[in-house]
């Protein structure tokens, strides 16, 4: 055992490779997560995200490479790593047929507490999860954010220092999914280790200390949600003005204000500029008005994961693969 | 605010393998799964329960007359034969559910648990004994209704009923094999079918041996199924435990010790 290890890196993976048939889904990830952080795992649908976490969980096995666990080896201790883990998937790993509580009770059970103390557990856990009302209900009759509660309370009967959160808001409305957003940073407040995939920088952004962004099996960009953000501009502006004739000095106007150059698509007559803060906005529109420049259509957006993407790999976040004909002037677009 | 439960603390010793005592708490965890489930959709018992008193009836009024001269006659050969017959028939949907069970998330838990790796598939089956004992009862309560009088008392009889659900589990193990590797439930059915009928019906079960081609008379004689039919017949009927009751139990060993290993390898491949 390597305690040395076990302290600092929750997970330290190597060149980790997974092929599926003529489908190469993981092609040589790295990965390290520090103990007690957040950890995203960005990508769009077949990036490999779910296979990396599946190795990682020991559900699968590797084609090649290494990981380990707090310093444990999924590979020849996957039964201490096992101990170490909680795994919350993206289809909800509880059993449809029985009752919220008799899930708990019986995970409990499998994890050795005896018969009272599982009862205990699985009411404390509940109650924890706001799902007190529904325990004696099957869960055929369970909402998609009630069952995705109960599976991460599953998930959490043993106290895992790690866990594992494929995609954990995936198809949540928004109030249920910032629920979520606040049980996954109680966790790490309590010391846990958590690596989550999500395909919205917007989630990475609000929970993750540190992002990986996955492409095609492979990490094409790592760092701080700041240093992901920097690269690509913490906001993009887009203008159409009313009358096509005003639409140089609109760009003139677009340039002096926020001090960037901004690209125009010719067929729309838009505007787009990436904005270092969005507040810069209203300058720029008393300089519009100033100047008696009439507008169509404005707004402010955070860079989508497509954006994001684009400038980092150089290709939509799409699951098609070849793009390659409309690339170029998307890149420009969005990199100006 | 309660946050009891998200407390972190790794004080338990790590060991990367399972205990046979915890490999056994697993299963009878995982025993008690499935019999939540029996009782929240006992609608799957539709078959222990009718197929025992149709058969009954069908077989023995069928083939009565034609095989023993009369009914009452032919009850004594006909209960045991049916009792096997049906109750190992049964052990065929413990594969078909075991299938079904694992295209479930809830495998994918189960495999990332600290569990032993055998516990989820014993489990199941274990569980799928009180649908043997039903079976079993429901068939000697319609013989008895139909006039059949054991003659080596009701203690040789549970004696037979245990033997039979003994191995029936064992075979259930072969059904289990399937399950694992199979693709759909449906095939499940398909290739256990194939396997079951032959070897339930190419025995001494319902027909007296003699009346066989040779060639036929060979397979029937060494037929595991024949054996324990005969050995229900020796308990229920002579009240005797005598070689049939060693060879059956011999058999039924000999078929878990080969398919229980080889079910729980293409188990844990699957992952």
């Amino acid at each position: 055992m390597n305690n040395e290890h076990s302290n600092e890196w929750a997970v330290e993976a190597r060149g980790l490779e997974k092929t599926f048939g003529g489908n190469r889904a993981v092609d040589g990830v790295d990965l390290n997560v520090r103990a007690g952080s957040i950890y995203g795992v960005l990508g769009p649908n077949g990036a490999g995200k779910t296979t990396t976490i599946r190795m990682l969980a020991t559900l699968l096995r590797p084609d090649a490479g290494e990981a380990r666990i707090f310093g444990h080896d999924v590979a020849k201790e996957s039964h201490i790593v096992r101990q170490l883990i909680g795994v919350t998937g993206q289809y909800a790993s509880v059993d449809e047929s029985l009752s919220a509580t008799e899930n708990l009770i019986i995970f409990s059970r499998l994890l050795g507490l005896g018969r009272s103390e599982a009862r205990r557990k699985a009411a404390e856990l509940l109650e924890e999860f706001g799902l007190t009302e529904a325990a004696k209900r099957p869960l055929k009759h369970f909402s998609g954010g009630m069952r995705r509660r109960l599976d991460l309370a599953a998930s959490l009967i043993a106290q895992p220092p790690l866990i594992f959160l494929d995609e954990p808001t995936t198809g949540l409305d928004p109030r249920t999914r910032s629920q979520m957003w606040d049980t996954i940073r109680r966790l790490v407040v309590t010391g846990s280790t958590v690596l989550l995939t999500t395909q919205y920088l917007d989630e990475a952004d609000q929970l993750a200390d540190r992002i990986a962004v996955i492409d095609r099996g492979r990490v094409v960009a790592e760092g701080t949600v700041d240093e992901l953000k920097a690269s690509v501009g913490t906001s993009a502006l887009h203008l159409r003005v009313n009358h096509a004739r005003d639409i140089a000095d609109a760009q003139e106007i677009v340039e002096q204000v926020l001090d960037v150059r901004s690209s125009i698509t010719a067929e729309a007559g838009k505007i787009t500029a990436p904005m270092a803060d969005a507040d810069q906005v209203t300058d720029l529109l008393i300089a519009l008005r100033t100047r008696g420049i009439q507008l169509a259509e404005i707004s402010v957006q955070k860079p989508t994961l497509d954006e994001v993407f684009l400038t980092i790999t150089g290709h939509g976040a799409t699951e098609n693969v070849s793009q390659a004909s409309e690339q170029p002037g998307r890149m420009e677009e969005a990199r100006v | 605010m309660k946050s009891t439960p998200l407390g972190r603390e790794i004080d338990r010793p790590l060991k990367n393998h399972s205990s046979f005592g915890q490999a056994l708490r697993n299963s009878l965890t995982m025993a008690y799964r499935g019999l939540l489930k029996i009782r929240r959709t006992p609608e799957q018992l539709f078959d222990v329960t009718l197929q025992p008193i149709l058969f009954t009836l069908m077989f023995t009024y069928i083939f009565g007359g034609a095989i023993s001269g009369n009914v009452q006659n032919y009850l004594p050969i006909i209960i045991p034969g049916i009792l096997v017959q049906t109750v190992i028939a049964t052990s065929i949907v413990t594969g078909v559910q075991l299938r079904e069970d694992m295209d479930k998330g809830v495998f994918d838990r189960f495999k990332s648990l600290p569990i032993a790796r055998i516990a989820p598939l014993a489990g199941a089956l274990l569980a799928d004994t009180v649908r043997y004992t039903i079976a079993t009862v429901l068939t000697f309560v319609m013989g008895y209704f139909m006039g059949y009088q054991p003659g080596g008392g009701l203690g040789f009889v549970v004696i037979a009923a245990m033997l039979v659900i003994a191995c029936s589990w064992a075979v259930s193990w072969i059904f289990a094999f399937f399950g694992v590797i199979a693709r759909t439930a449906a095939s499940v059915q398909g290739i256990s079918m194939i396997i079951l009928f032959p070897l339930t019906f190419l025995s001494n079960a319902f027909v007296p041996v003699d009346t066989m081609p040779n060639w036929l008379q060979w397979f029937v004689t060494i037929n595991p199924i024949s054996h324990l039919v005969s050995a229900v017949r020796e308990l229920a009927n002579t009240g005797t435990i005598g070689s049939e009751f060693i060879i059956s139990l011999v058999s039924a060993a000999v078929i878990v010790a080969v398919f229980a290993p080889l079910t729980v390898r293409a188990y844990m491949r699957r992952t």
